[in-house]
């Protein structure tokens, strides 16, 4: 009797969290999805019913949509790649017990406590663009360092551009995913590596026939987790190189389209695809890890 | 032999990536202590003459404020959402009602979306209650989104306390708030430090909310961070100085809770 009482007691307790969240998220996210399929222009909403129009008009009739899902497709390879190989390079250094491992670990990963809009301000100051007598940031560096062939123009290359802002977004996550990958080097059992060095395995053999696929389940972890910020960069790239068509990406367009612009239907519909794109990684990752636990 | 020798070698790789890590951490602070007259194209990389303050102190006055708006945001916000998360943490890991284990995924998935999915409802409803461009609103927002990662860091915690505690507890006549307060609590003291650094850290570098719910005169700090560096007014020694004023708070909770600030955010990959 009393139990009861308390289960209903305790489930009270979580109601406002509950109910908070299903306005907030689901209520919202319903909301916005009413709004992508209405014709609401200007500051006055308008839920007039257009149907899939403002979807449409995104994929066939819509230039600067084109260059965010190019420059989201760039920008997301080479930030997940860069990612993944360098906190694997920087975790298989650190997991030979080495003297001084707890510093280098603590300096890999202190750009995760640093705001994307302070990575930006430096990285944008590093990355000028100017050539010739105005030649500074890395290139003034690199030509010091008789590095010439580095020289880049970074954010300013034609069509690249978006890849440079894959330069800061890696030096901020990687200690991310080298903390990731130590995890799992570490429960990797010692047993299993002496074992194949008895056998006359080398350290590359075993590196790749054992340690590697050990770690497949921490490298899919990372991937979808570095997948989905990446799909919602949007900060960094403001602060690298403001707000610029060439290196547009669809969370500063949904931005401009809605507020500035007053599109809101379009905008909406621009949300509501980013949504989904996360969902598609999301949703499969937060069921098999909570299907595991229970399994457990 | 082969194995130690390979270990010393690992010293190179590790300096140039030290190199890496460290350059723009250089570049902001040393950068903030040169004059005017250093920073031109030719002194960039050298030396500040002098480790002069004084732009950092300008830097302060004119980003006083902002920090001052981001402490009052940062600091109920972190308090009041560590606190939801424990209580429904306790709830869904210790007092599961029907349905628990279909809400708590549905609770999860909140920290994974891009906010730009919810953000003309959330100007709209913000609107109406009056909370539009003021700082209680941005509070209220840290808090509701926050309450997914927090709520899972603690019902992650709690699971790993044994059943028979909590039996044990009831059975002696414990209620269920005697048991959250009297047994709980205390032994989840790290876990409140984890959630709160990692909600202050989290909350401290937003850009999105800060941007588009509050006014002026309301902006956070990288709100205003942005803007002072946006235009070519401010000069760079004076946008150095002032990112690292934006930076030096998370910062230095890294520095000395930087063991807490690791665990907040491994909770992050659903890890525990």
């Amino acid at each position: 009797m009393r139990n009861k009482k308390e289960k209903w007691l305790a489930f009270l307790l979580v109601s406002p969290s509950i109910l908070a969240v299903a306005i907030f998220v689901y209520g919202f996210i319903g909301w916005t999805t009413r709004v992508s399929l209405s014709a609401w222009k200007g500051m006055t909403p308008d839920y007039t019913f257009v149907g899939l129009q403002n979807y449409a008009e995104l994929f066939t009739n819509n230039l600067r949509f084109q260059i965010d899902i190019r420059n989201t497709v760039i920008f997301t390879v080479i930030f997940v790649v860069g990612t993944l190989l360098l906190g694997l390079a920087t975790a298989l250094l650190l997991d030979q017990g080495l003297k001084g491992e707890g510093f280098f670990r603590s300096l890999f990963i202190f750009p995760m406590a640093i705001s994307y809009i302070v990575t930006g301000v430096v990285w944008r100051w590093l990355m000028n663009p100017a050539q010739g007598s105005r030649l500074s940031g890395l290139n003034l560096l690199f030509h010091t360092l008789h590095l010439d062939f580095l020289n880049s123009q970074y954010t300013a290359t034609p069509e690249w551009g978006i890849a440079f802002i894959a330069i800061p977004a890696i030096w901020q996550l990687s200690g991310y995913t080298m903390a990731m990958y130590l995890a799992g080097l570490r429960a990797i059992p010692d047993e299993l590596r002496e074992a194949a060095r008895v056998d006359g395995a080398t350290e590359f053999e075993i590196f790749r026939h054992i340690v590697l696929p050990l770690l497949r389940p921490v490298t899919l972890s990372a991937m979808i987790i570095l997948g989905h910020m990446s799909l919602k960069t949007f900060d960094l790239v403001i602060a690298v190189a403001g707000k610029q068509l060439p290196l547009d990406m669809p969370s500063i367009n949904m931005w401009q389209t809605t507020f500035d612009a007053h599109l809101y239907g379009s905008g909406a519909a621009i949300s509501m695809l980013l949504l989904i794109s996360t969902a598609v990684l999301i949703v499969p990752y937060l069921f098999f890890s909570l299907r595991k636990e229970g399994q457990q | 032999m082969n194995r130690s020798r390979s270990r010393y070698w690992s010293y190179l790789p590790l300096v140039f990536l030290t190199i890496f890590y460290l350059i723009p951490v250089y570049v902001m602070v040393m950068t903030g202590f040169k004059g005017g007259d250093e920073i031109s194209i030719k002194d960039m990389w050298n030396l500040p003459q002098s480790f002069n303050l004084s732009n950092y102190k300008l830097a302060f006055e004119k980003l006083a404020p902002n920090i001052w708006n981001s402490l009052n945001v940062v600091l109920p916000a972190a308090i009041l959402s560590s606190i939801l998360g424990s209580l429904n943490g306790y709830v869904l890991a210790k007092w599961k009602f029907k349905g628990a284990d279909i809400i708590f995924p549905l609770i999860l998935f909140g920290m994974f979306i891009p906010y730009q999915s919810i953000l003309i409802p959330l100007v709209q409803v913000m609107d109406k209650l009056g909370l539009y461009g003021g700082l209680p609103g941005l509070v209220l927002v840290h808090i509701i989104y926050g309450i997914p990662i927090t709520t899972l860091t603690f019902r992650n915690y709690y699971a790993s306390i044994p059943n028979e505690l909590v039996e044990a507890a009831k059975i002696d006549g414990a209620g269920m708030f005697g048991i959250y307060w009297n047994i709980l609590v205390p032994i989840s003291i790290p876990s409140f430090v984890v959630v709160l650094i990692w909600q202050f850290t989290q909350a401290w570098n937003d850009f999105l909310f800060s941007v588009v719910l509050t006014s002026p005169k309301n902006w956070t700090v990288t709100v205003a961070l942005n803007n002072i560096s946006g235009g070519q007014i401010v000069p760079w020694n004076l946008q150095m100085a002032a990112a690292v004023l934006a930076a030096l708070p998370t910062l230095l909770v890294y520095i000395f809770l930087g063991r807490y600030f690791l665990r907040g955010m491994m909770a992050g990959s659903l890890k525990g």
